[in-house]
């Protein structure tokens, strides 16, 4: 498992820095014409696919946000109207505040209960133990599962009278509780679905950050006479401080994505509404109204960007180090 | 090991046991229930020990619902969108890990930043994208992007290839510089170094992607659901919700037709774990 980070890791920290940078330099001003022109394509049509595919329609999102536009007739049709959206959207729109509140929760959950039980498994597991791999398998399979599905499954198991989980506690018969019906607790039972996905991952990620951990730095704190306990908390944890930015930034990015499970659920209404829900229904909904879903995805933008601005400035601080 | 028989090593053991046995229970009870006939289970109830165990539910749900269709559909999108989205950015990483250029790393945030954008802020400007992109009929039966298999695979690529890039020119700047340097004094061109150097050294690296974006395309439900508006082309993740009240009536093939549809996710993670795992590893955990 760790045969392809391993090499990753050493990066160009081997490399004495200067000599590699003049070498790059030359390298640059010495390309044949024919070469440019064969790097220029292989760099250029991927990126401008992305660029097309992904930025273009981003920027598109903020855009068609100062818009009026049910998307019938050309661009000459749109009607701009400054924040109108926005206006109508914060002030107006009945299942806007909820579809926050939603969304706040579940990065709460997400942050909180599968994160800590991840960093809890790969913390068990990060030693020579035996069914070790077995173990580990077991807890990332549900990882390969579609979040579509996971609603599917969990439905099984969510049912009022045939579910696994009221006839487990006993109410099935005598009073169910509907789990994903009642919508003062379908949110919760859904984010424990969501979690159990999200829980491997988050386990996954710890692991492979507690097996970089120098095992020097361990034994000092033994030698020292530190305990299990402090050992973690005062060496291993801090050390971790790259895995937990990652982890926070997967964990963020995920809850904001979430969609696939609550609509396949009951469309992402009755309690289980959310931002990613708001969007959608602009277009495979009843109504499309361009402008209206593009105000919504530019909440989601803006909330996302932060999370993602700290990821970059993580992964690219590290990168001008080495 | 005489550690074994500690009693802490015992706790231990006996609490990942259960936590192993929860998380699979989801999953363990789908199973049971898609075993399980519908006059069984009407009679006694899911909760119950089970009177006979079949494969009739999975044979019903296959036929009943066309899978094959949909399994077709999906692959159609699914290993273009793979190749191609490999073969795009080991070319993007190329450059930029192995040339010097002042864009690197503009380039660089720009992919890796866009692959983490919530899908939803890009899709309704895309929706409409591709509704104003004509196609031949011999390419989209629809004759716009919209609803195509080819405007599927294009937003797939485009948008995976952020992490793709990241990942490869990570992984391509371990690469000896030495190496490119040798075939260059051969007379070998850029692209044959990419070809014939580098790509070749990055096997290790591309299988690991190769099987993580497999699972993730193939568990894409939102492109298919925006995109894709005929149900007869939905890949087979996304069509799963129309199949449920037409096809998949009572719980016992609901459960056998999401095992049908989890199943080649599951087979590549149980044949190709390590290589999953690496994939997730390489492009999460940097130093």
């Amino acid at each position: 498992m760790t045969a392809l980070d391993s090499p990753a890791k050493p990066a160009g920290a081997s490399a004495p820095s200067p000599t590699s940078r003049r070498g790059r330099r030359r390298r640059a001003t010495a390309l044949a014409p024919r070469d440019k022109l064969v790097l220029g394509l292989m760099l250029g049509v991927p990126s401008l696919l992305h660029l097309a595919l992904v930025w273009v329609p981003a920027l598109g999102s903020v855009g068609l946000s100062f818009s009026s536009w049910d998307g019938i007739g050309g661009f000459a049709d749109i009607d701009w109207v400054g924040f109108q959206n926005y206006v109508d959207i914060f002030t107006r729109y009945p299942r806007f505040w909820p579809a926050v509140q939603h969304n706040l929760i579940w990065l709460l959950f997400l942050l909180v209960v599968p994160t800590v039980a991840g960093l809890l498994l790969a913390v068990l597991l990060d030693r020579q133990l035996r069914f070790g791999r077995i173990y580990q398998s077991a807890l990332y399979l549900p990882m390969v599962v579609s979040l579509a599905l996971v609603g599917f499954i969990w439905q099984l198991i969510y049912q009022p009278e045939q579910g696994l989980l009221n006839n487990v506690l006993g109410t099935a018969s005598t009073d169910p509780v509907n789990w994903l019906g009642d919508p003062d607790i379908n949110l919760y039972a859904v984010l424990v679905a969501a979690g159990w996905r999200h829980t491997g991952y988050v386990m996954l990620l710890y692991l492979a950050g507690l097996k970089s951990v120098d095992p020097a730095l361990k034994e000092a704190a033994a030698l020292d006479g530190a305990n299990a306990w402090q050992t973690f908390f005062r060496v291993t944890f801090p050390v971790l401080k790259p895995v937990n930015v990652v982890v926070l930034v997967v964990t963020v990015i995920e809850g904001l994505r979430a969609f696939d499970i609550v609509y396949v659920i009951n469309k992402g209404r009755n309690g289980l509404e959310l931002l990613s829900v708001l969007v959608t229904d602009n277009i495979i909904g009843e109504s499309s109204r361009i402008g209206w879903g593009s105000a919504l995805a530019v909440v989601l933008l803006l909330i996302s960007l932060g999370f993602i601005i700290t990821y970059l400035f993580q992964v690219f601080r590290e990168e001008e180090r080495t | 090991m005489t550690l074994a028989f500690r009693p802490a090593r015992v706790a231990l053991h006996a609490f990942l046991v259960l936590t192993c046995l929860a998380t699979l229970a989801p999953l363990l009870w789908a199973l049971y229930a898609s075993l399980r006939t519908y006059d069984d289970t009407a009679r006694n109830g899911y909760f119950s020990v089970a009177e006979s165990l079949t494969l009739d539910n999975f044979t019903t749900a296959w036929t009943q619902a066309d899978l094959p269709h949909y399994y077709l559909n999906t692959l159609i999108v699914t290993v273009p969108a793979l190749v191609l989205v490999l073969l795009l950015s080991s070319m993007v990483a190329y450059g930029v890990s192995r040339f010097g250029f002042r864009f690197n790393v503009a380039l660089l945030m720009l992919f890796t930043a866009g692959n983490l954008l919530p899908q939803q802020v890009i899709v309704t400007p895309l929706w409409r994208l591709y509704l104003l992109t004509p196609l031949p009929s011999w390419l989209s039966d629809s004759g716009m992007l919209l609803d195509s298999q080819l405007g599927l695979v294009l937003i797939h690529v485009a948008f995976q290839s952020g992490f793709c890039v990241f990942v490869l020119s990570n992984y391509m700047k371990t690469i000896p510089r030495e190496l490119g340097e040798a075939a260059r004094v051969d007379g070998a061109g850029v692209f044959r170094q990419y070809w014939q150097v580098i790509l070749p050294l990055c096997r290790p690296a591309l299988a690991a992607l190769a099987t993580l974006e497999f699972t993730w395309i193939y568990n894409d439900f939102l492109w298919a659901l925006v995109l894709i508006q005929t149900g007869e082309k939905m890949p087979i993740t996304s069509a799963l919700q129309n199949l449920k009240g037409t096809f998949f009536v009572d719980n016992n093939l609901v459960a056998a037709g999401s095992l049908l549809v989890a199943l080649p996710t599951l087979v590549v993670f149980f044949v190709l774990q390590r290589q999953f795992i690496g994939g997730l590893t390489l492009g999460s955990t940097k130093g």
